[in-house]
């Protein structure tokens, strides 16, 4: 199968598109960013997908699948730039999907768009409604981008599409929201708080996107690995020190003392578990993790 | 935590922690962030209020499964939740095997530091029916106040008199077909007597009312009390009855819990007046 992948030179994207081709897959992919030397078998347009180069590309390759990843967060990007990729992209990519014949489309969100409240239900299964629009009014664009996916499921139902909402990655590459958030040597939290925290191996998380891709299934689905574990459990896992905040001080002091740098909103996401429910997927396409919590916060701890 | 948690847990609570049959992973923690390190010391807590401040006695114990799904469903009564954690320690204590029941947590608690975070370590979840049908549905115990916290802030000179039922658990049972276990907390409303709410202190803190009792601090006095478990009973049905069913159903089992709770007050009584707690062979 020829699969583009979007936002390739992300590092889990690489991941990705490394067991695509392990797997007889052929690859290629469009990102701003370069990937200098890319393994054999894999080809890598420098583009900006919503740009006319990129539907060049659609055009000229006509892929058979489009894995999307090319979505960024709050630690990446101003609110202007977020809406513009994560929205504006995935419509661009979407609508190439349609016009250009490509049979199968991934997009791989998150599971932050569920959103943190006290109220809401400790699994969230995927008819839960994406409550990060008002818990943490950052995430917006990728809710509107996760559901804005979502509708290619009655608009073009002949193209295969499956929406993945992942959990946090972590793992060697150090890289996404969950890594940036444990970056500095200090990690906060609300006192008197401490919500469980659902993380996955980057590579399980790549084995997982492949599992989707070959399985062809066609819907909304919560992915995950092992079960979550308290922040503070995280924290001491990946050899970090928690710093218990109270919540007024909590905007004061976030970006100083080695902290790092949050919205106001995400207080309520270091307050209040995001943990979903990803039976669906285990059961559709035979996903198991091949991490326990302990494996995966070592190999973060250890790069 | 600096100190073991294990010497802060008695022998008993330790060894029923290892009998408990939840899936607890490596570190001592199941799915629902339930974790050993709060069980023990919280449990053991529980214990000396159990046996030694209240002096619990509890009546049918073997109404309740030993394993497997089943629906708690009971008196609320004596202003703060006391009653839940008697009956929880009830079951981890003298049920054989030990087991953990789940109470459903009033929404407000969960923006409280440190109340939410204890409660959600010791399986207490807030109460949502989506929490309530995933529970028994994984073969767990629930315990379900139907009066709410209307009925923890019951006052004196409405005691025992049970209050509304709200019908939403009765479709959960239905629903996952677990059996609902009637059951009355006796003593409650005598240990905490509420005399009136104080309404700006409790807008202060978020909760639904603030309870004043006669001696002003909200703690119950050391007097005794008793959990009396009824027969279980299996509704059958799929939960989307007409609401008047479900209101007959939901009618049986307040009618279940007056009854445990009238024999429980003569028991109660005889029991203040210095009679052996056993209960009567007559009576069973």
């Amino acid at each position: 199968m020829k699969v583009l992948i979007t936002g390739i030179s992300g590092a889990h994207a690489r991941l990705v598109a490394e067991r695509l081709v392990l797997r007889g897959h052929q690859v290629i992919g469009v990102d701003r960013r370069p990937w200098p030397a890319p393994p054999p078998g894999i080809r890598v347009y420098q583009a900006d997908v919503r740009k006319r180069p990129a539907a060049d590309v659609f055009r000229s390759e006509r892929p058979d699948a489009v894995i999307h990843m090319a979505t960024i967060t709050h630690f990446s990007g101003s609110r202007e730039e977020r809406l513009r990729i994560n929205l504006q992209g995935t419509r661009v990519v979407f609508e190439h999907c349609h016009e250009f014949g490509v049979k199968q489309a991934i997009f791989v969100g998150r599971h932050t768009i569920y959103g943190a409240t006290a109220d809401a239900p400790l699994y969230r299964d995927e008819y839960e409604p994406p409550l990060a629009v008002t818990t943490f009014p950052e995430l917006a664009d990728l809710v509107a981008a996760d559901l804005y996916a979502g509708t290619a499921l009655w608009r073009w139902p002949e193209l295969c599409t499956s929406v993945l909402r992942l959990v946090y990655l972590l793992g060697p590459t150090r890289r996404g929201t969950l890594a940036s958030f444990l970056a500095g040597p200090r990690v906060p939290m609300i006192l008197g708080f401490d919500p469980l925290f659902q993380f996955m191996h980057d590579h399980d998380a790549a084995d997982a996107v492949v599992l989707a891709l070959e399985h062809r299934i066609a819907g909304v689905y919560n992915v995950a690995g092992p079960p979550p574990v308290p922040l503070s459990v995280l924290c001491r896992g990946t050899g970090r020190r928690a710093l218990a905040l109270p919540e007024p001080l909590f905007t004061h002091l976030s970006g100083h003392f080695g902290l790092p740098s949050l919205p106001p909103g995400a207080i309520s996401h270091i307050k209040h578990p995001i943990v979903v429910d990803a039976a669906t997927f285990r059961a559709k396409t035979g996903f198991t993790h091949r991490h326990d919590a302990h494996a995966v916060m070592s190999s973060f701890r250890d790069g | 935590m600096a100190i073991q948690w294990t010497s802060l847990t008695s022998k008993d609570v330790l060894e029923r922690l290892e009998r408990l049959d939840l899936p607890f992973n490596q570190y001592g923690m199941d799915p629902y962030g339930i974790s050993k390190a709060h069980l023990g010391p919280f449990l053991t807590l529980l214990e000396g209020f159990y046996r030694r401040y209240f002096r619990v006695h509890a009546y049918g114990l073997e109404h309740v499964p030993d394993r497997g799904a089943g629906m708690l469903v009971g008196n609320h009564s004596g202003g703060i939740p006391a009653d839940g954690g008697m009956i929880l320690a009830s079951l981890f204590l003298d049920h054989e095997p030990p087991r953990l029941a789940h109470g459903m947590v009033e929404k407000f608690a969960q923006e409280w530091p440190f109340v939410s975070q204890w409660f959600s370590r010791v399986g207490q979840l807030p109460g949502l029916p989506e929490h309530a049908i995933r529970l028994l549905r994984e073969g767990r115990l629930l315990m379900v106040f139907p009066e709410g916290a209307r009925g923890l802030g019951k006052l004196y000179k409405d005691r025992y008199n049970l209050l509304r039922f709200g019908t939403g658990f009765m479709r959960i049972a239905l629903q996952s077909k677990a059996p609902v276990i009637p059951m009355a907390f006796i003593g409650g409303e005598e240990a905490m007597p509420t005399l009136f709410h104080a309404n700006t202190l409790a807008k202060i803190v978020g909760a639904p009312y603030w309870p004043v009792p006669p001696y002003i601090v909200p703690m119950p006095m050391p007097l005794p009390c008793e959990i009396h478990y009824g027969e279980p009973i299996h509704f059958s049905g799929t939960g989307n009855e007409a609401d008047h069913v479900i209101d007959g159903y939901v009618e049986r089992v307040r009618d279940e819990i007056a009854k445990l709770i009238q024999d429980g007050r003569e028991i109660h009584r005889r029991r203040r007046a210095g009679a052996p707690p056993e209960r009567p062979g007559a009576s069973s």
